[in-house]
């Protein structure tokens, strides 16, 4: 059979962390179907395995899981050190919780900022050290619209570690071109995931918000794992220190 | 926990709203100053002073001041 598909990301291992659910398993999932031998890291055991069992295999990849909780440096150390020659990283783990500025404070402040930004940051620069991502590979963050576009009432501190990333990731880039390793952001809106569930926005809320969307929905979780996908293979081989904006035209207006 | 004192932290999340007009039976959603911005200010205020975490369903489903405040005391 003739195939044609300059998506493909057969041969290559990626790294997928918050694999356990939303964004970060749809990535997981695309990439495996897209012919990548996935590693899905995260810190739910029994959501973890529900991701892994759900990765397709049309070659024998040999998928792996890796329970870490990337707030942990320690758990960092030792993902960096049970992978090797890695083609792609998705940094998906994150955190969202509505919070008016005012009322919060340092401890707060520190969770989200360790859940969103410095895992993410550790990882990758540990990766990079130890040498595990090989050349010509690609990183990705999983950024927002929030933070450098816009913002929302109680998305300050969320907003603000969404910033970090976009700035680290221009940093990245530029360093490790040299090497061929491209860094980029995916800056999603709105996704339909549980993120929000234990949250303090009720589904009245949600209904209002979507109508702000010119493409009269949120997004899917595969809406993103397809500019995953595409960031990850070598179609995307000369981009860069981009923030792909992916958001139903909700930047428009 | 005391429903007077819950009263006064409660108009203490407003702006331009008089005093006089919280009491335990305000319809607070009527509120001119009602807002996604008050709501979430009332859900830090009761974090803050009683260490209650409650939701945005638990405000909807409150007509009145005192109708939260009872909720507060099922979560207490």
């Amino acid at each position: 059979m003739l195939t044609y598909n300059p998506f493909t990301l057969e041969n290559k291992t990626i790294l997928v962390t918050g694999a356990s659910s939303g964004i970060g398993k749809a990535i997981a999932i695309e990439c495996s179907k897209m012919g990548a031998q996935v590693i899905v890291t995260a810190r739910n055991e029994k959501r973890l395995q529900e991701t892994f069992d759900r990765l397709a295999i049309s070659t024998d990849q040999g998928h792996l899981r890796i329970i870490a909780d990337l707030s942990n440096e320690v758990d960092i150390e030792r993902l960096t050190n049970s992978v090797q020659n890695l083609d792609g990283l998705v940094n998906c783990a994150g955190i969202a919780k509505p919070q008016l500025f005012q009322f919060s404070n340092a401890d707060e402040l520190h969770e989200i900022m360790q859940a969103n930004f410095f895992s993410a940051a550790l990882l990758t620069q540990k990766l990079l050290k130890k040498k595990k991502m090989k050349k010509n590979s690609s990183i990705i963050f999983i950024s927002s619209i929030s933070g450098v576009k816009v913002s929302y009432i109680g998305g300050g501190l969320y907003s603000s570690t969404k910033a970090a990333l976009s700035g680290l990731m221009k940093g990245i880039a530029l360093e490790q071109a040299s090497k061929g390793i491209r860094v980029n952001t995916i800056a999603p809106g709105m996704v339909n995931t549980h993120i929000l569930d234990e949250g303090t926005i009720t589904p009245e809320q949600l209904a209002e918000d979507v109508k702000k969307y010119p493409l009269k929905r949120y997004g899917e979780p595969e809406d993103i794992a397809y500019a995953a996908v595409y960031l990850l293979s070598d179609a995307s081989s000369w981009v860069t220190g981009t923030d792909l904006l992916i958001d139903g035209g909700y930047t428009l207006q | 926990m005391n429903l007077n004192e819950f009263i006064n932290n409660f108009a203490e999340q407003f702006d331009d709203t008089d005093k006089s007009e919280f009491n335990a039976d305000t319809l607070f959603h009527d509120l001119d100053e009602w807002s996604s911005m008050t709501a979430l200010s009332i859900i830090g205020m009761v974090d803050e002073k009683y260490g209650i975490t409650i939701k945005g369903d638990d405000i909807r489903s409150s007509e009145t001041i005192e109708d939260l405040f009872k909720k507060l005391q099922e979560k207490k």
